[in-house]
């Protein structure tokens, strides 16, 4: 700690911030642009002038940048001092030269960090009288918007999409009063963080082009924290709706998970919740070729009721990794844990669970992003970031600048000087080594790529654990060229502080997921502290795997065997889960196909009964991240009539059965209920309820706004379809309200719907949220972690390496290429993706593609669970010889993946 | 007197190419150093010189290089960067030794290379300077067919190589960090300082960035020692300076004179007085960037220490005259206009600013000036004053401008009375020559 002196008054910061940081965390309001606490100080816009005083005898004082002057102690500055304010007004008055000033009708109005700033420093008064410089602005693809003459040239955007993000398709052009922000011609950012442009962004260059078509005013957004559902890593999300219609999300930081970013997936793939495609009645099939007809709830209720009484035997239900743990467990104990299916075939639920065992054995731990953030030292095996957990791919990139940090604190940098910290570390990057089926732009940083079949980067990961503890069992007959990669990679593993091993499912390999868990084990039991990170496929697969079930195929048979005839589909389209004989297989058995879902697809198309579930946007429900950690999301705005979560409507079930079996469960009323009844049923959900405060939590009484005290047209805006003002709608799952009115101050972080203080309207009010700023929220709660293995120290080695990949004379291993853009089943349905969404293609090594005669664009044809598919061939030499990857988009799943084929070239006419 | 810097120098002649420049003395410096010195004892040489740097700021070259780690585990590659950006209106007297006396420079850069250890050195040249260009690849090549350049010179285990790098031409490549950004192929924006580029320069390691002039004095103070060296000079600093001087006088043009020469004695004695018809009204000593010396100041030293008592700087030592058929404001216009073009976007008083400042100097020329814009004016000059803003660009900017309303404020009040400039309608010179504005090749280096 530094003790420094703020206009005449003591206090204690953290000698390692700069005195901007230091300031803001005292919670003094200095305004800034350039400055971001993720992206550090660069001294450009000059905002944030302060006086600082040589000691007590020094009354004259000269202007400082307090982003660039560390909070060294016996620092002596003022805030207040007359000349610095002046100052910083006049930075104001020049940056509004030549803004537009149309707040009142900019997308931006009302969350502006310019206006904010404006008023800060008392601006107030136009003298500039001169003709404003205008630019053209770009078309930059389905996301962003782009109106450069709101800029203030801050240089906030660049350093985030090129230094942080790694982009290369954006930057500054121009110099003077004249710089350009932009690409270098029209055309869709390619980076998959662009997204951030629009937080980072202090003024309304970049706004989110998705909110246009129903833009809203941002106060007029009814707002809930919510939890991304587009992938295993849980980034925190705030989503915000008006009119029944969900608008926008923003991340919502935490300071262990996502931080301040969020990837493109995760931003813009929301759209889904309103899609045409939504199931938004009960609906019933009569005949099965017939169509659907919508029916009444109490009706549908009192039909289903009977038969779930009857025979409460012959029902299986088949649970989802998409839906929360609530849904999934009130599933579980309708059907019984016996004839519960977690809706995955034996292999997908298979590589789930042995991640969880992993992670529970021990010893290393579970690692979170900001654990990865710190790595300095990184093995990926065969996982392809950027594609299957996008925000953790942006972590690694920051992960590879923690070696050269060494130089820099020699150096005697700080940290936070931005630019000082890029020149010393000048492209040097830490240790990163990808070994993966193939390669995405994402390796431009790697210290050494390894492109092989999945079971090669098995026995990579066999050898170099090896390498680093002898009594680990290494592969057999290793070639010089894995044998020296292995040697390198432990060396440089064995040397770091807090190396980190990332793996996971995209291979569907149980083999690479366990070697990975060697070469962690390895560290850990030679001393040096590894952490492990696993990919899952989906927002709740740990989850599922936690609670447990029974694979597809045992489902499957069941039914075949005649043992169960009725089937209740939760959240889950298991033509993504399995072949499609298979599935319409057992979909034509079962006699009564009961589905719960959000969206129409495959399965709903075969399903008896349709009952409509909530999207995350209309239902509360826990979900537990790759890491382990459980996190809450919560109702943004009330569903349409007929719209529950997945929950309500498997007790709605159970209630009209009168079921016997579970009579706990028609007593649940709240998903606190349901929590609880979790959290006693199985044990490693004993902590569950602190994952987020019970229904019952009050802030002085009052519930927490989800609407904004500026909220507008309470009152009317229902007067075209209502005459009177109707009563807000109840929430009694959680201690928010569908209301303008309740607690104003912060309440703990995972209630937080929307950050805001006095004169802090744009998202940099998070400032104000955290107890230190860029550091954990006041009130933190990160959710909790469920499974710990600190503190374990014996290690059992896996030891079945598989055996050298063997390339075929007549067949190709087809593996999945996953698809940032496409894959994921609920984003793939928001309508800003389509654009992003690229065609079903195979990759495929050019000499192979030579010995078949391919040219890059002509199309074959392969075979997959029996199915003729044909697809344009790409050429590449990262992909592995005797294999090839298939985009994982529209029709294609990794269910059947990866697979032999033969490849046959397509005679075009 | 002696003019160890330009003596090679002939007016409108090829310059000395190396064999005639070995036999002239040239690589004397080199010999001796490698030879006969440890790097250390270079070093320390150069600061008994009491040597300051000629590129504007006059650092003390030998404190500079102090700074750079030396020994075994300093970082390797270390850099030597000539910064031969000459951007400055109004100057031109690095050209003057490029193009006059390229060995010198290799030469110079050699040496100093030795005294930091420098592995590699980079001339970082002015775009249009391409008679230079030429020359010094000439020079270049030469050296290295000789052995100056390469591995092991003379036999010694001091390895150096020289590449010329010529400028996209931007004013900002002139400030040292900006100018090893754009080296690296970034964008021309000044570094933060601290980390100085001596410890954290170019790609990361230690660099040393030196103006041409001022390395062109090491291989003479090497050759003839320190007494020798500062015995040149008149004032505290050693050594001669290369002085320049444009605008209205009868002999415009730059000359090689002890340190510490008057402005009067150069005004008058070199540059032969104003031209017949034109009447003194003020100067700029060193370049576009330092703020206007009137007639009290004419008998101060043109040295670092002197000129700032009259309220500037000496800059390059290359002076600019304002005469009185020139509209002051006009004059300011075209000034702020350059800086106003060349500033590099980073930081805000400067961008901004400076536009502003030239967008009402303009108003002013076109008769439509408001006397409260004239307190915009001043606002902007104390505004932007060292350290409020990223780099020296703008307060240099705001040096002429500054001066100009405190010399000449009843010539802006004019044109606001008068609602028109009054040099652009009314030509008062005796032979009617019309000079507003400023002749733009003489401030703006043309394109
Ligand atoms: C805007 C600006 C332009 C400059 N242009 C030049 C230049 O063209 N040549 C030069 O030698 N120094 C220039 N300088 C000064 C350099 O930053 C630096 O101080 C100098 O190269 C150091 O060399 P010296 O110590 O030998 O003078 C400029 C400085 C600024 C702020
Ligand atoms: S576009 Fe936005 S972030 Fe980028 S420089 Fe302009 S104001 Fe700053
Ligand atoms: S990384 Fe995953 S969880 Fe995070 S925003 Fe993207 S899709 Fe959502
Ligand atoms: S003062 Fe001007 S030239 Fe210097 S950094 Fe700022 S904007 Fe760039
Ligand atoms: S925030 Fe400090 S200079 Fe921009």
């Amino acid at each position: 700690m530094a003790g420094i002196i703020v206009d005449d008054r003591p206090y204690q910061v953290d000698e390692r911030e700069n005195l901007l940081q230091a300031c803001l965390s005292l919670g003094f309001n200095l305004p800034y642009f350039c400055w971001h606490p993720a992206l550090g100080s660069v001294g450009a816009c000059r905002q944030c002038a302060v006086k600082q005083f040589r000691n007590e005898q020094d009354r004259q004082g000269h202007l400082v940048m307090a982003c660039m002057t560390p909070a060294a102690d016996g620092t002596r500055i003022s805030i207040e001092d007359p000349e610095a304010k002046t100052f910083r007004a006049s930075v104001i008055e020049w940056m509004m030269a030549n803004h537009p000033h149309d707040c009142p009708v900019c997308d931006e109005g009302g969350e502006c960090h310019l206006q904010d700033m404006t008023v800060m420093t008392g601006h107030a008064y136009r003298r500039f009288r001169f003709n404003k410089r205008t630019f053209r602005n770009q078309d930059l693809g389905p996301f962003i918007t782009h109106e450069m003459n709101r800029c203030i040239q801050c240089y906030r955007c660049v350093r985030l999409y090129r230094d942080y993000a790694g982009g290369r398709d954006f930057d500054a052009f121009g110099s003077r009063n004249h710089v350009y922000f932009g690409r270098h011609e029209d055309g869709t950012l390619e980076n998959e963080f662009s997204g951030n442009l629009v937080e980072v962004c202090p003024t309304g260059v970049f706004d989110d082009k998705t909110l246009m078509p129903h833009y809203t005013r941002k106060w007029d957004l009814q707002t809930a924290p919510s939890v991304c559902a587009h992938c295993s890593l849980g980034c925190n999300t705030i989503a915000g709706e008006r009119y029944g219609t969900l608008r926008r999300i923003l991340n919502r930081y935490h300071n262990e998970v996502n931080g301040y970013f969020l990837c493109d997936r995760g931003r813009f793939g929301y759209g889904f919740v309103n899609s045409e495609e939504r199931i938004r009645r009960p609906k019933s099939r009569p005949s099965r070729d017939g169509q659907t007809i919508p029916i009444d709830k109490d009706m549908i209720l009192r039909e289903l009721g009977p038969l779930l009484a009857d025979k409460p035997s012959r029902i299986i239900g088949i649970g989802s990794p998409r839906a929360s743990l609530e849904s999934n467990f009130a599933l579980r104990e309708l059907v019984g844990p016996e004839r519960f299916s977690l809706g995955l075939s034996v292999r997908d639920a298979g590589l789930n669970s042995i991640i969880l065992d992993i992670l529970r054995r021990g010893p290393a731990p579970s690692a979170s992003i900001h654990d990865v953030e710190q790595a300095d030292a990184v093995l990926i095996l065969g996982e392809d970031l950027i594609n299957t957990a996008p925000r953790l791919a942006l972590a690694v990139r920051q992960s590879a600048r923690q070696q050269p940090m060494e130089i820099v604190d020699k150096l005697g940098i700080p940290r936070w000087h931005d630019a000082a910290v890029r020149e010393a570390a000048h492209a040097r990057f830490g240790p990163l080594f990808i070994a993966a089926p193939y390669s995405s732009w994402f390796a431009d940083i790697a210290t050494e790529t390894y492109h092989a079949a999945p079971d090669d980067l098995a026995r990579l990961g066999f050898v170099v654990a090896h390498e680093l503890d002898q009594a680990a069992p290494t592969a057999s007959t290793v070639n010089p060229t894995i044998g020296s990669l292995a040697k390198r990679i432990a060396a440089v593993l064995g040397q770091a502080e807090r190396p980190l091993v990332i793996s996971g499912t995209a291979c569907k390999s149980e083999a690479v997921i366990q070697s990975a868990a060697n070469v962690a084990w390895a560290l850990c039991k030679t001393g040096t502290p590894a952490k492990l990170c696993y990919c899952l496929p989906e927002s709740n697969s740990l989850g599922l795997a936690m609670l447990g079930g029974k694979s597809l195929e045992e489902a499957f048979s069941i039914v075949k065997n005649g043992a169960a005839d009725t089937v209740l589909i939760l959240e889950n389209d298991l033509y993504r889960r399995a072949d499609a004989l298979s599935g319409d297989a057992f979909l034509k058995t079962a006699s009564k196909v009961i589905i719960l879902d959000t969206l129409e697809h495959d399965t709903t198309a075969k399903a008896d009964v349709l009952l409509p579930a909530g999207t995350f946007a209309e239902s509360d429900g826990t979900l537990v991240n790759n890491e382990g950690r459980a996190q809450r999301f919560y109702q943004v705005f009330p569903a349409e009539a007929d719209i529950q979560e997945s929950w309500r409507w498997i007790r709605d079930l159970a209630v009209a059965s009168g079921h016997p079996a579970q009579p706990n469960m028609t007593a649940w009323n709240t998903l606190d209920d349901v929590v609880l009844a979790l959290s006693e049923a199985i044990p490693v959900f004993r902590r569950l309820a602190e994952a987020a405060p019970p229904e019952k939590f009050r802030m002085i009484g009052q519930k927490i706004p989800r609407q904004t005290h500026r909220f507008t047209g309470r009152t009317s805006m229902h007067a075209p379809l209502l005459m009177h003002e109707p009563k807000p709608v109840k929430d009694p799952d959680s201690p928010l309200a569908f209301s303008m009115e309740g607690y104003l101050g912060q309440p703990p972080s995972p209630l937080i719907t929307h950050y805001w203080a006095p004169g802090w309207n744009s998202v940099q009010a998070l400032n104000k949220f955290q107890s230190e700023v860029g550091g954990p929220l006041r009130q933190e709660n990160p959710g909790v972690r469920l499974i710990e293995s600190f503190g374990k120290r014996t290690v059992t080695y896996f030891t079945d390496a598989p055996k050298p990949f063997q390339a075929l004379d007549h067949g190709w291993l087809i593996l999945p290429w996953y698809q940032i853009f496409g894959t994921d089943e609920l984003s793939a349905r928001a309508s800003a993706m389509a654009e992003r969404i690229p065609g079903p293609t195979l990759m495929l090594h050019p000499e192979d593609a030579a010995t078949l005669r391919f040219k890059a664009g002509e199309r074959t044809e392969l075979m997959l669970g029996n199915r003729s598919h044909r697809v344009p061939v790409k050429l590449d030499a990262a992909v592995p010889r005797g294999t090839a990857a298939l985009t994982i988009v529209s029709d294609f799943t990794d269910a059947v993946l990866p697979a032999w084929s033969p490849l046959i070239r397509v005679a075009e006419p | 007197m002696e003019r160890p810097l330009t003596h090679n120098i002939k007016p409108r002649a090829e310059p000395l190419w190396l064999a005639e420049y070995e036999k002239a003395g040239g690589y004397e410096s080199v010999r001796k150093a490698l030879r006969t010195m440890t790097p250390e004892e270079v070093q320390k040489l150069v600061t008994e010189s009491t040597l300051r740097g000629r590129g504007g700021a006059g650092f003390p070259t030998g404190k500079k290089w102090s700074f750079v780690p030396m020994g075994a585990d300093a970082p390797r590659p270390k850099y030597l960067v000539v910064n031969a950006d000459e951007m400055e209106p109004g100057t031109f007297k690095d050209r003057l030794l490029l193009e006059g006396d390229p060995h010198q420079m290799i030469e110079s850069m050699i040496v100093s290379a030795y005294a930091i250890q420098a592995d590699v050195g980079y001339i970082f040249l002015r775009m249009e300077y391409g008679i230079a260009a030429a020359r010094l690849r000439k020079a270049i090549k030469e050296a290295r067919a000789k052995g100056y350049l390469g591995r092991n010179l003379l036999g010694s285990d001091f390895s150096f190589e020289i590449y010329l790098h010529t400028s996209a031409g931007r004013y900002i490549c002139g400030e040292e960090t900006a100018l090893l950004n754009a080296l690296e192929g970034k964008r021309a924006i000044p570094r933060a300082k601290p980390p100085f580029p001596q410890v954290v320069g170019l790609w990361g390691k230690p660099t040393i960035v030196q103006n041409v002039e001022t390395l062109c004095n090491i291989p003479h103070i090497i050759t003839h020692g320190v007494e020798w060296y500062r015995r040149l000079s008149r004032g505290k600093d050693g050594g001669t300076k290369i002085y320049g001087v444009s605008g209205n006088v009868k002999r415009p043009g730059a000359w090689e004179l002890p340190m510490g020469t008057s402005i009067r004695e150069l005004l008058e004695e070199h540059a032969g007085g104003m031209k017949d018809g034109f009447a003194f009204r003020g100067l700029l000593p060193g370049g576009a960037s330092t703020a206007m010396l009137v007639e009290e100041h004419l008998d101060l030293p043109m040295d670092f220490e002197s000129i700032p008592q009259g309220g500037s700087r000496m800059g390059t030592g290359t002076m600019i005259v304002l005469d009185d058929h020139t509209c002051p404001v006009g004059f300011a216009q075209n000034l702020e206009h350059f800086f106003a073009q060349e500033s590099c976007g980073w930081c805000t008083p400067c961008w901004e600013g400076l536009s502003w400042t030239e967008r009402i100097l303009q108003s002013l020329e076109d008769g439509q000036g408001r006397m409260d814009e004239i307190d915009v004016l001043t606002m902007h000059t104390k505004l932007l004053a060292p350290g409020r803003t990223f780099c020296a660009l703008a307060p240099g900017a705001m040096d002429p401008l500054q001066s100009l309303l405190k010399y000449c404020r009843a010539d802006f009040e004019r044109h606001i009375h008068e609602k028109r400039c009054p040099w652009r309608d009314e030509p008062n010179g005796a032979d009617g020559a019309r000079t507003w504005p400023v002749s733009s090749s003489m401030i703006v280096p043309t394109r």
